[in-house]
């Protein structure tokens, strides 16, 4: 089993404010993934990316008044350079982790199977226009399912490298594929749609449909 | 052009096979089948690109580059560019024949990315060179300019490397002309866009696309920086800057 985030509190722990971002633990073992993805893949993104992001924030934060911000307070409010890329790569590829789980993927259940229905058609014409999405994008970036909070609806969107839909106040994260190319190279060299199969066997639906309640919860709390 | 002229191109077009206009200067990117006249006439009317051969072995660029690297990123990458652009100007010339302006501008990306990462790549593989056949650092008027620019090779070199290993996501560091000023200039592009499109005429460049490096350096962009000079293929890069100056 592993720890849940609740959307609120979904960031990276921190023991006081002033102490240093962390890297959180995986939600599995490093081989949990596997045949899907690598162990030695998860050593590399996790082990090395990931980790590196933190550092590179620490590092930029250290002594600036962004110490004190949360990670997703630094996101909303840093201009575009280093700060925003490495704070949103955290975040990102923390939303990541959790968007995959071993013993997981196939189709949804409960209410984000009946919103992507309702959306899409049907779970496989959503499948396939996520899949066209992730692959499709040029060069580094994500593949987000989304709820728009104007449209009400669940709808799938890209960003490029480190971009994340955390900056844009309508869009509610309900999952993430990563499709830089070290996401996948070594278990898939070049075969982004290979990637994508193996993600589809890998999908978290039950962090999805947290995510998705969670946003429930809060709009209700408003009104 | 009239409707009527317009009319007899479009017939012209369907009897006879396109002639592309031959560069004068013969350059690694003309289009491989259109660079012989004789060819272009067997040829459909459809402008076709072609993946150049590579000007060595796969394991040619070891230990500094694997030779999976190369195989992957010349009969995968480079390749998926050239077939992905040829799709893409054959549903523009298609668009175009009847006069989709839409359908042409939504082919305008694809046209960009993939005939950005030929361009890109068709420089790349000259740019590089067997280790045994590299010179070890650049002479003439390339070192010359190179010396005025940023006093010593060393020098140039690590600003390319701080340069090109900060650019976030995929892209490109390039040593460009900037012919107007006549001075040599580092810069650095993200995705594949063409070193052209920032107004400078492209000499070197050092493709830091992860699938560049990966497998064998993983993401330690820095140290694949660090080693490719060894492979620079200096030659090559001195005679893009005499073709390429005035």
């Amino acid at each position: 089993s592993f720890i849940r985030p609740s959307l609120i509190t979904f960031s990276i722990f921190r023991i006081c404010r002033s102490m240093s971002f962390v890297l959180p633990d995986l939600p599995y073992a490093k081989d949990a993934l596997a045949p899907h993805i690598s162990e030695e893949t998860l050593n590399f993104h996790y082990g090395a990316h990931h980790r590196t992001y933190v550092t590179n924030l620490n590092n930029l934060v250290k002594d600036t008044p962004n110490q004190d911000k949360s990670l997703e307070e630094i996101i909303r409010t840093a201009s575009p350079g280093p700060l925003f890329n490495n704070a949103a790569q955290v975040w990102n590829h923390t939303f990541y982790w959790n968007s995959l789980a071993p013993n997981a993927g196939g189709e949804p259940q409960g209410a984000i199977r009946d919103k992507i229905i309702e959306n899409f058609g049907s779970f496989e014409t959503f499948k396939q226009e996520f899949s066209k999405k992730a692959t499709g994008h040029f060069a580094s970036g994500w593949a987000w399912l989304v709820l728009n909070s104007e449209t009400k609806k669940v709808e799938i969107v890209d960003t490029h490298d480190a971009g994340t839909v955390l900056t844009d106040p309508k869009y509610h994260p309900l999952l993430t594929c990563d499709v830089w190319e070290h996401a996948y190279y070594i278990d898939y060299r070049n075969a982004r749609a290979k990637y994508l199969d193996a993600w589809w066997s890998l999908v978290n639906w039950k962090f999805a449909e947290h995510n998705l309640h969670a946003v429930y919860e809060l709009k209700r709390r408003k009104s | 052009m009239s409707f009527v002229s317009k009319a007899f191109a479009r017939a012209a077009r369907a009897f006879t096979p396109a002639v592309r206009p031959i560069p004068s200067v013969a350059s690694p990117l003309a289009p491989g089948v259109f660079s012989d006249p004789m060819v272009a006439g067997f040829a459909t009317s459809m402008q076709s690109y072609t993946l150049p051969d590579l000007p060595y072995d796969y394991a040619a660029l070891e230990p500094v580059i694997s030779a999976d690297i190369m195989k992957l990123h010349h009969q995968k990458h480079h390749a998926a560019y050239v077939n992905n652009l040829n799709a893409a100007l054959e549903k523009y010339a298609a668009a175009e024949a009847k006069r989709d302006l839409q359908g042409m501008i939504q082919q305008q990306s694809a046209i960009k990315f993939n005939g950005g990462g030929h361009v890109n790549h068709s420089i790349f593989w000259t740019n590089l060179t067997p280790k045994g056949q590299a010179s070890s650092a650049p002479s003439g008027k390339l070192a010359k300019a190179i010396e005025t620019e940023w006093g010593s090779v060393d020098k140039f070199i690590s600003t390319f490397n701080t340069q090109t290993g900060a650019i976030q996501g995929s892209g490109w560091g390039w040593l460009g002309l900037n012919k107007e000023s006549g001075r040599l200039q580092i810069h650095t592009m993200a995705n594949q866009d063409p070193l052209s499109t920032a107004g400078l005429v492209p000499l070197l460049g050092i493709d830091v696309w992860e699938h560049a490096y990966y497998l064998q350096y993983k993401n330690a962009r820095p140290d694949y920086l660090k080693a490719i000079w060894q492979i620079v293929n200096w030659k090559n890069v001195e005679e893009r800057l005499t073709q390429a100056s005035p």
